[in-house]
């Protein structure tokens, strides 16, 4: 007799832990199947030469403070019932858009990004609330406002082109699958979460929010299979009846949530490969990781967050020839939090990310592999450094990962970070029982997989 | 359970699901969606902690009964009536 779960989870990213404690709470039998080792998926951590290392986190957007009723972060609290203190969330410091010849900052106060906008486009300053304004009214979840150009709708607001791309920078390098374009509803989702809540970290990074996760999902009864990947979702009649996982065991559950990504999904449902390959993302990174043996406040480094970009016009594409585009990246330094009691990183840490293309990194033979990641590494910093002090003379350790490395460990095509261009808002698959949550479902970031899971858990788990 | 204590009940559902919300000064015949920052979720979690707690069964097209203190207490009474606090 196979294993039987009220619902089988697929993936133990913060999406798949969410919608896990949500069902245990209730009383369901809940299992999460994880492929890899640990869990986390795009936003994991590991230890690597004694140092401790988050896979990706940059920030958590969507803060607010403590006491707050409103917005995701509350509500993802309120749901798994934590305590507002339990991700010790340390709000920014202060970030920046830097293009040629113009910088906004910005920080957890929208009075600043405003005031900023008033100091460099004194003309736009009108417009600029008018967009605020369209972004709160935005609550339309239903996919086809969802799906608006954004381009033509800050095109309709602005007559400033270099502001529009401004705005753009920032949100959709923290969530925008679409290459060129964003959609609507995205674009709202990360302005509110970014420029209206702001930007926070925990001190000890992202396994500090995993650890609580994975300790409440297992207090409550939940199974955790790491090193378990599903071969296959077993369908009968229209509906899915258990899972065949890769090392040939069953386990039989009434319902699948899946946070394997859309397209990963479809293959496991038995869709071949050529039919549902072209829906996958194609927005890919790499990111340098540097240790320095100071703070990056001596360097005269004291931003959270610079976003970057070498020219009037934001390009948002993997690059066609080369193994990524430099014209535009981000510098994250998670040093420059405001934490607690003063409490620091022992020490200091910049990151860089740049857009890449998956099928160049992909291609190359072990060799040439660890070649071309010295040289992008001093490329990548080379780029940066147009924008922040150098910091390269005080790096005692560097790490990086490229879109092979994503694609290894979270098993996304394409490495893609932010998922397919097209969301799946509802969830639904073509089985009545199979549905899926975290990035291609609509939410971006920690607070929205973690949201994603438990609306979707919520919907058509518990109802 | 009579429907003072069914009154305590969702109180305490209620400090459960929003603990930052001041419950002391609940107006029971107005809705709470315009006292408290409830939302659909939030409902939700009402019902379903009342059936974590005690079995009680509520179908999806009679959540709308619950919009209120009063609205709730009356539509509990019998479907909790032989349930023991």
């Amino acid at each position: 007799m196979a294993e039987a779960y009220d619902t089988l989870i697929i993936g133990a990213g913060m999406s798949g832990l969410a919608a896990g404690i949500r069902l245990a709470y209730y009383d369901q039998s809940v299992a999460i199947v994880e492929k890899h080792k640990t869990i986390g998926g795009l936003n994991s951590f590991y230890r690597a030469g004694g140092r401790d290392y988050d896979v990706g986190l940059h920030a958590v957007t969507n803060f607010t403070p403590k006491g707050a009723k409103k917005g995701p972060l509350s509500r993802l609290l309120r749901q798994l019932r934590f305590q507002w203190e339990d991700f010790a969330l340390a709000q920014q410091q202060q970030s920046r858009i830097a293009f040629p010849g113009v910088h906004l900052a910005f920080s957890n106060d929208i009075r600043l990004l405003e005031s900023e906008i008033a100091r460099c486009f004194p003309h736009q300053i009108d417009a600029f609330s008018n967009l605020r304004s369209q972004v709160l009214d935005y609550d339309d979840l239903d996919q086809a406002s969802f799906e608006i150009s954004t381009r033509k709708v800050l095109g309709q607001i602005f007559s400033e082109p270099m502001l529009i791309e401004m705005l753009l920078c920032p949100l959709m390098w923290y969530g925008n699958a679409r290459v060129h374009d964003m959609d609507w509803g995205q674009f709202c989702i990360m302005f509110r979460s970014i420029f209206l809540e702001g930007f926070a970290r925990p001190l000890r990074g992202v396994r500090l929010i995993l650890k609580h996760l994975v300790k409440k999902f297992r207090s409550l009864g939940g199974q955790l299979l790491l090193r378990h990947g599903v071969e296959k979702i077993v369908s009968e009649n229209g509906r899915a009846v258990g899972v065949i996982l890769e090392d040939g065991r069953e386990i039989q559950a009434k319902r699948i949530l899946s946070s394997a990504g859309w397209v990963e999904t479809q293959r496991m449902l038995g869709n071949q490969d050529e039919v549902v390959g072209d829906e996958a993302g194609q927005l890919t990174f790499i990111e340098t990781i540097t240790t320095l043996n100071c703070q990056p406040s001596q360097l005269g480094l004291n931003d959270t967050i610079v976003f970057y970009n070498d020219s009037d016009r934001f390009h948002w594409q993997p690059p066609q020839h080369e193994l990524c585009d430099l014209r535009t990246g981000v510098v994250c330094s998670p040093n420059n939090y405001l934490y607690d009691d003063a409490q620091q990183l022992p020490e200091g840490v910049v990151r860089i990310t740049s857009i890449a293309n998956f099928e160049k990194w992909n291609g190359l033979n072990e060799a040439d592999y660890r070649r071309e990641k010295l040289l992008w590494y001093d490329r990548s910093s080379d780029s940066a450094v147009r924008f922040v002090p150098e910091f390269r003379h005080h790096a005692i350790d560097t790490d990086m990962f490229t879109p092979k490395t994503i694609k290894r460990f979270t098993w996304h095509d394409n490495g893609a970070v932010y998922g397919a261009p097209q969301k799946r808002l509802d969830g639904r698959t073509q089985l009545e029982n199979v549905f899926v949550c975290g990035t291609d479902q609509g939410f971006v970031g920690i607070v929205g997989a973690i949201i994603s899971g438990i609306s979707i858990a919520n919907q058509y788990c518990l109802k | 359970m009579a429907p003072e204590e069914i009154r305590e009940v969702i109180i305490e559902i209620l400090g459960d699901i929003a603990p930052d919300e001041d419950l002391g000064t609940l107006d029971d015949a107005i809705a709470f969606r315009e006292q408290l920052e409830l939302d659909s979720m939030d409902f939700l979690d009402i019902v379903m902690e009342l059936r974590k707690r005690y079995r009680v069964q509520i179908p999806e097209d009679e959540y709308v009964q619950l919009a209120s203190m009063n609205s709730t207490v009356s539509y509990l009474t019998p479907k909790m009536a032989t349930i023991a606090k």
